[in-house]
This record gives structure tokens, sequence and C-alpha cells, in this order.
């Protein structure tokens, strides 16, 4: 059961990284949401409020639950245009 | 067709272009009618919102600037958002083009250009589409400033 997570702008410097790819087994899976894969692939305890986050290229909220496959990307809000 | 009555669907036809290369956004906009309009006569209004590189924000003077974007996503998000603007007024064409990488000032960042039979669609459609992408489209600017130090641009003002 394989996660890719994305990181972007500023969240990629302050990481380090793009991007990690993950193993979870599939109980592990059943129930673990974006919150929880943010510890994970950072060991951040706090959600930053502006943080944004999209599975699969949408807009998600942070209750959201992961699935395997799924394309996880966190990133801080958007200033194009 | 008065506008009334026009028809408003969520496929009409559309470009979104994400660009390495800087632009001439009404040369790119004249290209783009000749090509997908040819032959039609029933658009009255086209209205084109041009962004344009500043060389100061938050009272620093800007050398240059760098947009990065999360390619996948980006073009998820303008099709979205130009479906929103096809699901609201009867819009017949839009064309989104969008630069990335290394800008500099006087240069142009995005073109947003709508056509529809009369105007209240094509500006009310133009300014929908662009907050939109202001506030939904992952992309995300770098500045360099004169004084040497580089820093991310925050997040955008709400419709200013």
């Amino acid at each position: 059961m394989t996660i890719k997570v994305l990181y972007f702008a500023s969240l990629r410097e302050e990481i380090g990284r793009a991007n990690d790819q993950f193993q979870f087994s599939e109980e592990q899976l059943l129930s673990l949401d974006v919150v929880q894969l943010w510890q994970h692939a950072t060991g951040k305890t706090s959600f930053p409020e502006q943080l944004l986050v999209a599975i699969n290229q949408e807009y998600k909220d942070q209750k959201a639950l992961i699935n395997d496959g799924d394309e996880v990307a966190f990133f801080p809000p958007v200033t194009g245009g | 067709m008065s506008s009334s009555t026009a028809k408003i669907t969520t496929t009409s036809v559309r470009k979104i272009m994400i660009v390495e290369e800087s632009f001439d956004p009404l040369k790119t906009q004249a290209d783009y009618q000749r090509e997908s309009m040819s032959g039609k006569t029933d658009y009255g209004a086209t209205a084109n919102f041009v962004g344009t590189m500043r060389d100061f924000n938050e009272g620093d003077d800007v050398l240059s600037m760098t947009l990065e974007h999360y390619p996948a996503m980006t073009s998820k998000q303008l099709n979205e958002i130009v479906d929103q603007a096809c699901s609201k007024w009867p819009i017949q064409n839009t064309l989104i083009v969008h630069r990335v990488g290394e800008i500099f000032p006087a240069e142009s960042i995005v073109l947003v250009s709508v056509w529809s039979a009369h105007r209240n669609a094509a500006f009310d459609g133009c300014r929908y589409i662009m907050e939109a992408l202001k506030h939904q489209a992952p992309f995300w600017k770098k500045e360099a400033l004169i004084a040497g130090d580089t820093r991310w641009v925050a997040e955008n003002t709400k419709g200013e």
C-alpha cells in the first residue's frame, strides 16, 4: 500500500525535499487521515492553520481519509495570477 | 439569441496554456481567436484581463520572480474554474495563459480572455475566472529583491 506525498514552494524548502513515498499496511490505511499522514511525513505535531491539502489533485480538508495509491500534496496558500 | 436564452454549458471551448517563455498577451489572444473562432459570427463581446509583473511589492523593489506550480493539479483546477464560470454565464470560449519559471518586471504573468454574445457574461466571467485562479490554482511566487534577498509571497489579496 503506497502513498506518494508532495511538498511545494516554501514548504518544500522548509522540509528539504519535494516528495516522499510511504508504505502502509492495509490495516493502517483503514483510518489514516490527512493530519496523521502530515505528522508521519514531516514529524511535526501541529497542522499549520493555512496549510492546504490536495488528494489526487483535488482540494480536501484535514479530516479526509487516505486510500492506497493516493497522491497527497501539502502546500502553502497559492499566489498565482 | 439573447443572453437570457443562450445555452449555458460546462463543456464550452477553452484552451489552457502554461508557458515558460515571455509571451505577448494580445498577440496570443488574437492567434487563438483566429484558430478557434474562425467562421463564427455569434460572439459580440470579448473581455481580456492581463496580469503584469510589478517592480515593487510590500514596500520593496523587486528584481525578478520565480513562479512554481503543481502541473497535474494546475490544469485540473483551471478546467474546473472554467466549468464553474460556464455554468454561471453563457460563455462561448475561454483562453487562460499563465507563466511559470523566472519572470521580470513588465512581463505578462497571466492572460484570461472570455468570449460571449454580450458584455455582461464576458466581463463577469473573466473576473470570476481571474479571482478563482488567484485563490485556487496551485501557483506560488518567490520574489528576488533588489536588496539581495529572496522571499515567498505569503498569500494573494482578495479582489484588489
